[in-house]
């Protein structure tokens, strides 16, 4: 009824091809910007920001990194974990050699270093496609993995061989340290998030989305069509690993405050891919889903039952979190293949023709 | 679908928005939360000490009603031993005003660090955490009595020279450090490698990545090559039981292997294949202490427990009771310091920093022999205490030597420069503005 575009003419191409053709869309992420910009920093708590805020945005973005490989691309990999590592040694290297640049900066150029990376491992692609580019990019997990615990100059000789985040400042408010305020390392955090969002959704609605959408849908096909597939392979590989590493970089700045290697192992890049999984390849939307679904559900069923007045013992708790959440990503997985972004685009579907569905 | 997905919707919107009402807690108890791992890959460790430290303090609620007058408030947040489910307990606690955190997690030590001025909320990581962080004047908030790794290292360096005959018998001798290749294993290697210096033995570095707990046997094969003298385990959950089987299957002379006190667990000892393998320790084993007893009487057989009857005496359990006797001590100590029954953060770190738990005052509480004479100072966050040996003889663990000093003159200048370097390291690192109290 409220959702409908019944009166919403489009007068020239560019609002046809717009990203969010309908009104109320743009309505919606307006107030969901709103909402994420003004309404949770002013009403939430530190509890809110720092344990679910921070890491979903986080999260999110390496979803959206891995999905513009895996679920644009078509390329499966298992090194999001790694990638994210590089980005994170990456910024800590650049953040100690050159104290003087602001922490931001740093945050997004370890990126580059993370693309590098991920071009390089990004090569065998060519040659080799699904469950065996796989094995190819566990490769680059484990290797990676090692030169974290092995290489001390990426800690810079720390005898913990952990790296440490010092406090950083932008116009004199610290944003990195413990001494940052949650609320400040969320906006930051959040304003990265959208910028990048809004930056891939532009790649993927373009000429270079479109390339890649061809190769994923069959690259022989378009190779014909005279799309050159090593250079839009390792294209995909170079965004992909650049979204992850700024998304690794934050993990340690703007999250933990400091890391060890263990941070980055084979289990995160599970973390990621079941996120995209569940939120949906190949859709930016699934890419927030699949990190809400997957992050920040385990976390509210934890404190279902002190809330509802039940004493559970605190290692039951973790035991039925784990069961429903493994239950619940069956169960979704059945109802929805296509993961969490197409039952949205159905549920959009349906409204549109509510109350006479046809 | 529509329907359903919108009931589930809601259903969640609904418990999160309960989620983050505060829930105030009552005025007239005294919070402590104890970060756990009863689940996950270490759960084995973590059971015994997550029971040992609940059961103490449970205890002094049943007995005395608390701490002075006070009940404690004890929640359990469950961390699986991951640093991340660490920082979100850590983040869940912390609005509600604990007294003090016990991260149980040297990954997880290692976030809450730099929190714990800014919160402050002072940190207790008994034996475990940063090593460095033993120095009260660059880490007043950190505490990490009796001994810290660099102790053990070097209670094992004098304990292998007693019994080479002296420490110029070590030189040219070969010692093996088999370790978890992540920052917990890799703690001992600076003052190994610096005592190799001195006094002139080799070091030669077993690394077992956390990915291979289980399968080390080619890690043994070079040691059977090598041929080690001694070899120092610095190892934790599933990689201690492989490596006493490995060793054991090489043939490795078994009480030539000795563990930290992590690596003292009695699944560690692996049945009669780990028969004299020998694990530092500074608490005592088995129940024939008041202290134990206590507990077993107003707690264990009262059922307000999950431990079982044969758990309790087990190693990790008393230690894990020694580490909740330092969390009532300093809560005392605050009480005490402050004239205040509902202590703070603030107070208890104050209370920390003056324990002093002489040869009468673990009497009093009935640890006598059970647990080591600790003293902190404002200086000294740590203590530096003596640990002795424990050996596995087939079925449970028995003391095997007396105490044994930690080699302090070379630990303590290295743990000094240790701190010195993290606070000049992590740039803005707070000076100690916070008063010294008397020791009581």
């Amino acid at each position: 009824m409220l959702y409908r575009e019944a009166g919403q003419f489009k007068t020239n191409y560019a609002s046809d091809l717009a990203v969010f053709p309908i009104l109320q869309d743009r309505m919606g992420i307006a107030a969901i910007l709103l909402v994420a910009f003004v309404a949770v920093p002013y009403f939430g708590n530190d509890f809110l920001l720092q344990a679910i805020m921070i890491p979903f945005l986080i999260f999110s973005l390496a979803t959206i990194g891995l999905n513009l490989l895996t679920g644009y691309t078509g390329l499966l990999s298992l090194g999001t974990g790694a990638f994210m590592g590089v980005g994170a040694y990456a910024c800590y290297k650049l953040e100690t050699l050159f104290p003087g640049v602001n922490i931001i900066v740093w945050i997004v150029t370890a990126g580059f270093a993370s693309a590098a990376v991920g071009v390089l491992f990004g090569l065998p692609s060519l040659r080799i496609k699904g469950f065996y580019l796989a094995i190819a990019t566990l490769a680059a997990q484990f290797f990676l993995q090692w030169c974290f615990v092995r290489i001390p100059w990426l800690f810079n000789y720390n005898t913990s061989g952990a790296i440490e985040v010092g406090t950083h400042t932008l116009f004199g408010i610290p944003i990195t340290g413990p001494n940052a305020t949650s609320t400040t390392r969320y906006l930051i955090a959040l304003s990265i998030v959208v910028v990048m969002t809004w930056f891939a959704s532009n790649l993927v609605h373009g000429r270079i989305g479109r390339m890649w959408m061809a190769v994923r849908d069959m690259d022989i096909a378009a190779e014909l069509m005279g799309i050159r597939l090593l250079p839009t392979k390792l294209l995909a590989f170079a965004v992909s690993s650049f979204y992850c590493g700024v998304a690794g970089a934050m993990l340690v700045f703007l999250w933990y405050g400091g890391a060890e290697a263990d941070v980055f192992s084979i289990n995160q890049s599970f973390f990621i891919l079941f996120m995209v999984i569940v939120g949906g390849l190949g859709s930016l939307l699934g890419s927030f889903l699949g990190a809400a679904f997957i992050f920040i559900l385990p976390i509210f069923l934890r404190y279902v039952p002190p809330h509802v007045g039940m004493s559970i013992f605190p290692a039951t708790v973790e035991h039925i979190t784990f069961m429903i959440t493994g239950g619940l990503i069956i169960f979704f997985l059945i109802v929805e293949p296509h993961g969490l972004a197409r039952l949205w685009q159905t549920a959009k579907q349906k409204l549109r023709v509510w109350p006479f569905p046809y | 679908m529509r329907m359903k997905a919108l009931i589930i919707a809601a259903a969640i919107g609904t418990v999160a928005g309960s989620a983050f009402v505060a829930t105030a807690s009552a005025e007239d108890t005294i919070y402590v939360p104890l970060f756990t791992y009863r689940t996950g890959p270490f759960a084995v460790s973590g059971i015994p000490i997550a029971n040992g430290m609940h059961d103490y303090l449970e205890m002094l609620n049943q007995r005395d009603g608390g701490i002075g007058g006070v009940k404690l408030a004890i929640e359990e947040c469950e961390t699986g031993y991951d640093t991340k489910k660490g920082v979100e307990c850590y983040e869940t606690v912390k609005d509600k005003k604990p007294v003090m955190i016990n991260p149980y997690s040297t990954g997880i030590t290692l976030q809450i660090i730099p929190k714990a001025s800014v919160d402050k909320i002072p940190v207790l990581s008994m034996a475990y955490g940063l090593s460095a962080s033993a120095n009260g004047t660059y880490f007043p908030w950190i505490f990490n009595a009796p001994a810290t790794y660099w102790d053990g290292a070097s209670v094992f360096v004098r304990y292998i020279a007693q019994k080479e005959g002296g420490v110029d018998k070590l030189k040219g001798k070969k010692i093996g450090l088999v370790h978890l290749d992540a920052p917990y294993g890799k703690e001992p290697i600076p003052v190994l490698e610096a005592l190799a210096k001195d006094y002139g033995f080799e070091l030669v570095l077993y690394p077992v990545p956390a990915a291979e707990m289980l399968n080390q046997s080619s890690l043994w094969l070079n040691v059977r090559r090598d041929k080690p003298d001694w070899i120092y385990m610095q190892g934790f959950g599933a990689m201690n039981p492989t490596a006493v089987k490995e060793a054991a299957k090489i043939g490795y002379p078994m009480d030539h292997l000795i563990g930290v006190w992590w690596a003292g667990n009695e699944a560690d000892g692996v049945g009669a294949e780990g028969k004299g393998y020998q694990s530092l320790s500074f608490t005592n084993i088995g129940t024939n202490f008041p202290v134990i007893q206590d507990i077993m009487k107003h707690v264990v057989s009262k059922g307000k427990t999950q431990t079982t009857k044969d758990e309790v005496g087990l190693n990790f359990y008393n230690r894990a009771v020694y580490n909740a006797i330092l969390i009532a001590e300093g809560i005392r100590n605050a009480q005490k310091l402050t004239g205040k029954k509902v202590v703070t953060g603030e107070d208890v770190r104050r209370g920390l920093e003056t324990i002093n738990l002489t040869e009468a005052r673990l009497k009093e509480i009935g640890a006598s022999d059970f647990a080591p004479i600790t003293r902190v100072t404002c200086e000294d966050h740590n203590g530096h205490n003596d640990a002795f040996l424990v050996q596995w003889d087939g079925a449970k663990w028995n003391k095997a030597s007396e105490n044994i000093k930690p080699i302090t003159d070379k630990v303590i200048p290295l743990a000094d420069a240790a701190a010195k370097d993290y606070a000049e390291k992590n740039a803005g690192w707070p000076k100690r503005t916070e008063a010294c109290d008397k020791s009581s």
